[in-house]
C-alpha cells in the first residue's frame, strides 16, 4: 500500500494513499506502516482524508501500527471521512486516539 | 427505486471488496442516504469476512448469494453461503472488547459482531439444507 511521508520539524505526517483500509488491505497496511515507522518519528500523524472504509480488520491494522510506535512514541489520526468515523466511534477506538479534525490546520502549525 | 438486487461472489477478500463497491453505487442509486449506505455498508463488510474468514478453507472459497429487498423505510439483506454453520447455530450475542488497560493490550479484532448488532435494526440467522442464511434489516431514512 502506497504511504506518503512528510516529516515535519515536530512531527511527521504519514498519508494514506488508498481509499480503503478493509480486510483486503490489512496485512499490506501493516506492512507499509512498519516501513515508515522504523525511521523512529516520536510524533506521527496518520492521515486518513483519502480514506472512505475501514472494515473491523482495517481498525485492528490501525491499532497495531499505533502498537508500532510504542514507547514514549505517539501515533494520532487525522482526516476521518464520515464512515471511518464511525466506524472508530461505535467500538469507541476514538476513545484511544487523539484524533485532529484539519489536518490542513496541523500541516500550518507543524510547518510554521 | 429497486425492489430487488441480486449479488453474488467468491468468499474472498477481494471479491467482496469489488462486491461491497458494487453494492454501494447500486444503494446510492436507489437513492439512498449516503448515511445509510455507510450503515450498510460497513454491516455488510464484516458479516462476508465472517463468511470469507471462518466458513470455507482459504485454499476452497465458495460462493455467497447476496439478495436484497428494498422497501422505502427498509432494506432487508439475505447472505447465503454453504460454508460451515455458526457456532451454536446462532450469531454470537459479542460485546464489545474491553479498552482498558496499557495499549500493547488494546484488541486488534472482535468486533465484527458487535458492529453489525449495532448497525442493524434486526438480525437473523438459519441453517437450512446445508447452508447459512443470514438476514440483516436495516430502517431507511429519507435522503
Amino acid at each position: 500500500m502506497d504511504l506518503a511521508t512528510n516529516p515535519h520539524p515536530d512531527l511527521t505526517i504519514i498519508t494514506v494513499k488508498a481509499g480503503r483500509i478493509d480486510a483486503a488491505a490489512a496485512i499490506a497496511f501493516k506492512d507499509a506502516m512498519r516501513a515508515a515507522l522504523a525511521d523512529g518519528p516520536d510524533h506521527v500523524v496518520l492521515d486518513l482524508s483519502q480514506v472512505t472504509f475501514v472494515d473491523s480488520s482495517g481498525l485492528g491494522a490501525i491499532v497495531a501500527a499505533m502498537k508500532m510506535t510504542g514507547d514514549g512514541r505517539r501515533l494520532d489520526l487525522a482526516g476521518l471521512t464520515p464512515d471511518v468515523a464511525k466506524v472508530f466511534r461505535l467500538t469507541r477506538m476514538d476513545t484511544i486516539f487523539t484524533i485532529h479534525p484539519d489536518i490542513g490546520q496541523l500541516v500550518r502549525r507543524a510547518t510554521g | 427505486m429497486a425492489d430487488s438486487i441480486r449479488l453474488d461472489c467468491i468468499a474472498t477478500e477481494s471479491d467482496v471488496r469489488d462486491l461491497l463497491i458494487d453494492l454501494r453505487a447500486r444503494l446510492l442509486a436507489a437513492t439512498l442516504s449516503v448515511e445509510d449506505c455507510g450503515t450498510i455498508e460497513i454491516a455488510l463488510a464484516e458479516a462476508l469476512n465472517n463468511i470469507v474468514e471462518h466458513a470455507f478453507p482459504s485454499d476452497a472459497p465458495g460462493r455467497i448469494a447476496l439478495r436484497l429487498h428494498l422497501s422505502p423505510a427498509r432494506l432487508r439483506c439475505e447472505l447465503r453461503d454453504q460454508g460451515t454453520a455458526l457456532p451454536g447455530l446462532a450469531p454470537p450475542d459479542s460485546s464489545l472488547p474491553e479498552l482498558t488497560g496499557p495499549p500493547e493490550t488494546l484488541p486488534e479484532g472482535g468486533f465484527g459482531w458487535s458492529l453489525i448488532r449495532t448497525l442493524t435494526e434486526r438480525l437473523h440467522y438459519e441453517r437450512h439444507d446445508g447452508e447459512n442464511r443470514l438476514t440483516l434489516e436495516f430502517n431507511l431514512r429519507p435522503s
